[in-house]
């Protein structure tokens, strides 16, 4: 036995989240007879003022050299109680948490059994303790610059925000242009304040801005390093069209004479085979779609090529690698639409006028496909719509979590169209309407007061077959109405499917790319729901927008910032702790096999071919220890879960 | 009184440990029998771990990391998903029953799926009763 240990035991009741179960004094009693322990306490809150000072002065007056408290999860207050031991002088690394509450006061029904599983949380902790050692904390320099995934309001709030502070960031865009969803939009809700009055001069902002290097047509391939420390290499694929010399006249779409179906419009529309998404793009520097672009395919053409006076225009040009070194991440890639053909009744793709969310906004906008115009595919103007709520949301066999914003969207389109074609009739049918927001309530009312018909319930299907002579010719929507427990059938001329927004068809990739974890629903998970909302598990990577979930613009602008300022607040620190927790090679022990060289997930393993040995890089150790469990001649130690560290807590979780 | 076994589960920081936070702060309930330790990442499990945690008085072992492609630190559970295995091979060969060692995996989401696998691994190994009875012999570590 080590005679000079000296462990304090602090049991929480966290008032009566722990008590009401556990019997505290009986822990106390129990961990005040474990070896090496010194003094055992209960207390109503060991996070409070009170509790923290209480561990203070007895570490001062007591001596104690270890500290344990048993109280909720580690994830909430390690770093609480850690910081009170460093300012009472002891190396935070000598401080263990015993998790009573979520892992046991709360999820154990009977009271002796809770206590029995306190107890042995606490002598395992305590037996643990006593092989901990202090720790270096070790700070590493933070590189002032930042990269940023994804284009969109996100993005581009949070890219403006840091350049603005005067730093560097490398805004990576995968679509030609930067904007996003909103650069579709015509009129935002609850404002309807004109979404490219507000949002053009933010991307000529971006373009401009002499802190931001844009790279459009552009994925990140892979990223290592860590927090301060990341390096990022990103792919610039080929747009065919020189950057440098290009200067925006578009005389080679104007002159490319191959068309293709264009995204940007969501299919209402055709666009060039070299081509910018939209009129104000950013860059206006355009591509060349090679699956569309003739002198790809058949090789002649270059009838752009002929037209280009600055002479921009480069077939030969090839992708280009490109790494960066940056000291933080965000990652802003918003969200996909779901795509409504998979509900069969509703007749998505088999219906022209049944259309999706975001086609109607492009007829809406004046610059779209229909200069602004709200028309039938053959051209005629509908009298009857019908608004569709919660295509794919808040159903259990598509998404089972609400969008958030399509109740609001589904108001504005009532707004619009009665804006727009006097004597239309428009019906909402919704389940329930969410109109949460600052204003929204308000919305609603403005909306409801403009003569809109709601009808609350669920759609059955949407079909041409006709019974009376009012339908005939139109689509009809067949729903339940639930306020009047009938079947009722309504006669549309177009009908909209206000679609989920879900997150992107490639998530789990993107995840995997930057070591971040999805929740159920498949977005971003955010490290901590309330605490904790824009950064990830992924210390100096953060995730905001639509990335991390369904949101509004303001919503998704608010997350912008606060990661900038996170980030910005690292930067001007100009240093980050990181991990102490790493492994170690006893370079006595090493057989020199290198059976951990390979396995180590960030190659922080080399190996010293002179003195035959393994070697790890401790700025690039994460402290997984999986190299520490599979080294055959046990000469890797883990600090901080040492073999000898779990080994005694298995004894003591057992006792 | 009948016979309630000790188990003891290896839980990685990252996927499984906040999972069976999230059990709680839903205030699911489940099985006292489980003692939970905190790994970094179950590829930090080693052989040894489990064979002390028999010697000293566990009737059945967990070790949950987080779903293949979503560890923490990229792979550390492929080398979970050999390792344990293998032991449990070796395991098989003492006498020791399949169902006594078991590797899986919870996500920091699946506040259920923790208390399922721990009810239901309590179930099965109280059916199999003490370690010590029919394996007792085979003494390691
Ligand atoms: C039909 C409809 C109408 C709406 N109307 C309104 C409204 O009126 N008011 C309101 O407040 N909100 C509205 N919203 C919500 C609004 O669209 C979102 O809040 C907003 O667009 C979120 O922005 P974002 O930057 O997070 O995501 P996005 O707008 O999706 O932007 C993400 C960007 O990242 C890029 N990207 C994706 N993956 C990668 C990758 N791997 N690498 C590089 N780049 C990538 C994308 O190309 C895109 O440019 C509406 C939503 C819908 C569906
Ligand atoms: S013609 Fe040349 S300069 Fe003009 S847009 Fe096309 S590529 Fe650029
Ligand atoms: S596994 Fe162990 S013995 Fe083999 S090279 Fe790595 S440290 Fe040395
Ligand atoms: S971190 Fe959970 S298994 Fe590796």
């Amino acid at each position: 036995m080590k005679d000079d240990v000296r462990i304090g035991v602090y049991i929480c009741h966290c008032g009566s989240n722990i008590a009401g179960t556990v019997d505290t004094k009986e822990v106390a009693k129990f961990a005040q007879g474990l070896p090496s322990v010194v003094i055992a306490k209960d207390y109503m809150y060991m996070c409070s003022d009170p509790g923290q000072n209480m561990i203070k002065e007895d570490i001062e007056q007591l001596g104690l050299n270890r500290v344990v408290v048993a109280s909720c999860s580690p994830m909430l207050h390690e770093h609480t109680f850690r910081q009170a031991c460093q300012d009472a002088g002891l190396n935070p690394y000598l401080f263990e948490m015993a998790n009573i509450r979520e892992h046991c006061s709360w999820v154990t029904e009977d009271p002796k059994s809770a206590t029995e599983k306190a107890k042995a949380l606490v002598s395992a902790a305590v037996r643990r303790i006593y092989y901990q050692e202090p720790l270096e904390v070790r700070e590493v320099p933070v590189t002032a610059s930042v990269l940023v995934v994804g284009g969109g309001i996100a993005g581009i709030q949070a890219a403006l925000e840091i350049a603005n502070a005067g730093h560097k960031v490398y805004l990576v865009e995968r679509e030609p242009s930067i904007g996003g969803h909103m650069a579709q939009f015509d009129k935002t809700f609850p404002t309807l304040d004109c979404a490219s009055c507000i949002f053009t001069p933010l991307l000529s902002a971006v373009g401009q801005h002499p802190n931001i290097d844009l790279m459009t047509y552009s994925d990140v391939e892979e990223v290592s390093g860590y927090i301060g420390n990341f390096k990022a290499k990103i792919r610039k694929r080929a747009r065919y069209v020189d950057e440098d010399k290009c200067n925006g006249c578009l005389v080679c779409v104007e002159k490319c004479p191959w068309k293709a179906v264009s995204e940007f419009d969501e299919g209402l529309a055709q666009r060039k085979a070299i081509y910018t998404p939209f009129a104000q793009a950013v860059p206006s520097v355009p591509v060349i779609d090679t699956e569309h672009c003739v002198y790809f395919s058949k090789g002649t053409c270059r009838a752009c090529e002929r037209f280009c006076d600055p002479k921009a225009i480069d077939f030969e040009q090839q992708d280009k690698e490109v790494e960066v070194e940056v000291g933080a991440v965000i990652v802003a890639t918003g969200y996909d639409a779901f795509d409504p053909s998979v509900i069969t009744s509703y007749g998505y793709g088999h219906y022209d006028n049944v259309i999706t969310a975001l086609q109607f906004e492009r007829m809406c906008n004046a610059s779209g496909p229909t200069d602004g115009k709200i028309v039938l595919r053959d051209g005629s103007e509908p009298k009857n719509i019908a608004i569709i709520h919660c295509v794919g949301s808040r159903d259990k066999n598509y998404h089972e979590y609400c969008s958030r914003v399509c109740c609001m969207y589904s108001l504005k389109y009532s707004h619009l169209i009665k804006e727009k074609i006097e004597d239309a009739e428009v019906y909402q049918f919704y389940i329930d309407m969410r109109c949460f927001g600052k204003g929204y309530e308000e919305f609603y009312e403005r909306v409801s007061d403009e003569g809109v018909k709601f009808i609350r319930g669920k759609v059955g299907e949407v079909t041409n077959r006709t019974i009376t002579e009012e339908e005939r010719g139109k689509l009809v929507v067949v729903a339940e109405d639930s306020l009047m427990s009938a079947m009722i059938r309504v006669p549309a001329d177009m009908v909209i499917l206000s679609t989920a927004l879900e997150a992107r068809s490639d998530a789990e990739a993107v995840a995997r790319l930057f070591n971040i974890s999805r929740s159920a629903d498949g977005f971003f998970l955010e490290r901590h729901p309330k605490l904790d909302p824009v950064a990830t598990t992924t210390d100096g990577t953060f995730v905001v927008g639509c990335a991390q979930g369904p949101k509004d613009i303001p919503d998704a602008v608010a997350q912008a910032s606060a990661a900038a300022a996170r980030v910005l607040a690292m930067i001007s620190k100009g240093s980050v702790e990181i991990e102490a927790a790493t492994a170690v090679i006893d370079e006595e022990l090493c057989s020199g096999c290198k059976i951990c060289n390979l396995l180590c997930p960030y190659s922080a393993i080399s190996f010293d071919e002179e003195k035959s040995v393994s070697r790890i890089n401790e700025a690039l150790c994460k402290g997984c220890g999986v190299c520490v469990a599979a080294c055959p001649s046990s000469a890797i130690a883990g600090k901080h879960f040492t073999t000898e560290q779990i080994m005694a807590e298995i004894e003591g979780v057992l006792v | 009184m009948s016979f309630e076994p000790k188990i003891v589960a290896f839980l990685c920081n990252w996927c499984s440990y906040r999972g069976a936070d999230l059990a709680g702060t839903s205030r699911m309930k489940c099985a006292p029998n489980v003692r939970p330790i905190r790994v970094m990442c179950s590829g930090r499990v080693e052989p040894d771990f489990i064979l002390k945690a028999f010697e000293a008085g566990a009737d059945g072992i967990l070790v949950l990391g987080c779903h293949p492609g979503d560890c923490h630190y990229a792979e550390g559970n492929h080398a979970a998903a050999r390792r344990i295995p293998l032991l449990k091979k070796m395991l098989a060969q003492l006498g020791v029953e399949d169902e006594r060692v078991r590797l899986d995996w919870v996500s920091a989401s699946e506040g259920h799926r923790f208390v399922s696998i721990i009810d239901d691994m309590t179930e099965k190994v109280r059916a199999l009763g003490p370690f010590s009875k029919n394996s007792g012999e085979e003494k390691h570590g």
